[in-house]
């Protein structure tokens, strides 16, 4: 009697992920470039992170640590279901901490504590493509991005000053990468651009429906890109976390009631959870009831 | 080129080309749909040009737009409105800013006045030979209408399947036409 049937490990077979650790190995080298690879189908629909999920299962080794986070939120459908595929699929640990994970997949937010040397992020891309809502031909748009004509990036800029007074585009914000490519950071907020500079992690990109991957290696320069009279700007909040009190961290909106009534809370749950650990306590964190009383 | 050299077109890259269409040349559709984008406004249409050679000053870009609407007769408070909300007339004078902008030096026009009615028609010519006599710059007009080459061209060739049969000074090609279907064209226009 064999052993019952099992993954491959982490799910796709090894031919497969040879070759997306090959595009990978392209898009490091050529940094902001998007290499086209064959994507495969995944148990899950597109848009839920296909191409996210079969570079974090090209890259994982059994000794990986793994965390998902989706919007900033560790315990998400899309992070919970995906921590547990891995955890299935490849038998790795996870986690939710941000500083003990070796490979953290993103939808669409970098954590709030630095990334260090020898951590891999990888994000989710639904379009890849940034020039593609002026130029919708994908034959045009490669050859823009082969002769470096860039132009039409900046008529989207100036579209959104002429229409609202100040560059109104707040999410998947286009940056130039080294001086060359531009790239679109998938719809992370702009907020997040100025990590992704220098950076000492790896990050990855995976668009599965678009099949493209595209990465920037450690310290890469990322430049967003602006007017001189209309400087890039990240989004700036004027209240702290409700829960934790913490400044400069990016914040969502919780709607409490019908009235009006609504709270900011750290969109990096792990960052928030911490700082409530260690004792930091926002407006709404609500207080340990006095025994007896 | 702009830096003053010779250099022969069938030698030149595709970059350096594509540089040319934004830079010196300019192109003019006969279906101003096809030459703007219909989905930006018309002062983003204006500056694209110059954004793609690098302008990259708001203030200055939509001012160069401003003076360039004016020249072309289109109020300047239009130029955040999109062209699909423009006149064909306005849409074309849109498209010949567009193309203006960067100080091409040779314009090319495919029956820019195809579609629009005479005097709509009359008014772009005005505004063609005028922009062309104070910019000193050539344009190529393919055109089917023999009044418009007339009024607007010092020279004329005529194409028949693809080959230039006749061309010299428009009045000689015009007044005494050689080739049988030179002598077509000409004897074609209707006498009111």
């Amino acid at each position: 009697m064999s052993a019952a049937p099992s993954y491959n490990f982490a799910y796709l077979d090894e031919q497969t992920k040879r070759m997306i650790r090959r595009a990978i190995l392209k898009a490091i080298a050529i940094p902001g470039y998007q290499v086209p690879f064959a994507s495969r189908e995944m148990p899950m629909p597109y848009g839920w992170g296909t191409g996210g999920v079969q570079v974090t299962a090209a890259i994982i080794g059994a000794n990986d640590v793994l965390k998902v986070i989706d919007q900033g939120a560790d315990d998400t459908t899309n992070a919970v279901s995906i921590r547990a595929f891995f955890a299935k699929v490849a038998r790795v640990q996870t986690t939710t901490h941000t500083h003990a994970a070796s490979i953290i997949q993103t939808r669409h937010r970098i954590p709030e504590k630095p990334l260090h040397a020898g951590q891999v992020l990888v994000y989710q891309v639904p379009i890849p493509e940034p020039l593609r809502f002026l130029e919708p031909r994908e034959t045009e748009t490669r050859k823009m991005h082969a002769l470096e004509e860039y132009g039409l990036m900046h008529v989207k800029l100036y579209e959104d000053i002429a229409r609202h007074g100040h560059i109104a585009t707040t999410f998947a914000y286009p940056v130039k990468i080294e001086g060359r490519y531009v790239m679109d950071p998938s719809p992370t907020p702009k907020f997040d651009n100025p990590k992704m500079h220098m950076s000492p992690a790896l990050q990855l990109f995976g668009a599965g429906r678009e099949m493209r991957i595209y990465a920037l290696p450690p310290f890469t320069e990322v430049v967003s890109l602006d007017f001189e009279d209309h400087p890039f700007e990240i989004q700036h909040f004027d209240q702290p976390c409700a829960l934790c009190a913490a400044t400069g961290v990016y914040l969502d909106e919780v709607i409490l009631d019908d009235q009006g009534g609504h709270m900011f809370v750290c969109s990096d749950t792990d960052n928030c959870e911490e700082r409530r650990a260690q004792g930091h306590r926002g407006a709404l964190a609500g207080h340990r009831l006095e025994a007896g009383r | 080129m702009r830096d003053g050299q010779w250099r022969d077109l069938y030698d030149l890259s595709e970059a350096e080309r594509r540089l040319l269409m934004r830079t010196d040349w300019g192109f003019v559709h006969q279906n101003p749909a096809d030459g703007l984008r219909m989905s930006v406004s018309a002062g983003a249409n204006v500056g694209e040009r110059l954004m793609a050679v690098g302008g990259r000053h708001y203030g200055q870009i939509r001012a160069t737009a401003t003076d360039w609407l004016g020249r072309v007769e289109i109020s300047a408070d239009r130029i955040d409105d999109q062209p699909r909300s423009f006149s064909g007339g306005m849409r074309q004078r849109l498209q010949i800013a567009r193309n203006l902008v960067t100080g091409p030096r040779l314009v090319f026009m495919d029956e820019p006045t195809g579609g629009l009615d005479v005097s709509v028609q009359a008014r772009l010519l005005d505004l063609l030979r005028g922009l062309v006599g104070e910019l000193g710059l050539s344009a190529i007009v393919v055109t089917h209408d023999l009044a418009v080459a007339r009024l607007l061209s010092h020279r004329m060739v005529v194409m028949k399947d693809g080959r230039v049969i006749e061309s010299g000074l428009t009045d000689r090609v015009l007044d005494d036409p050689r080739e049988p279907y030179t002598q077509l064209l000409v004897s074609s226009i209707l006498q009111v």
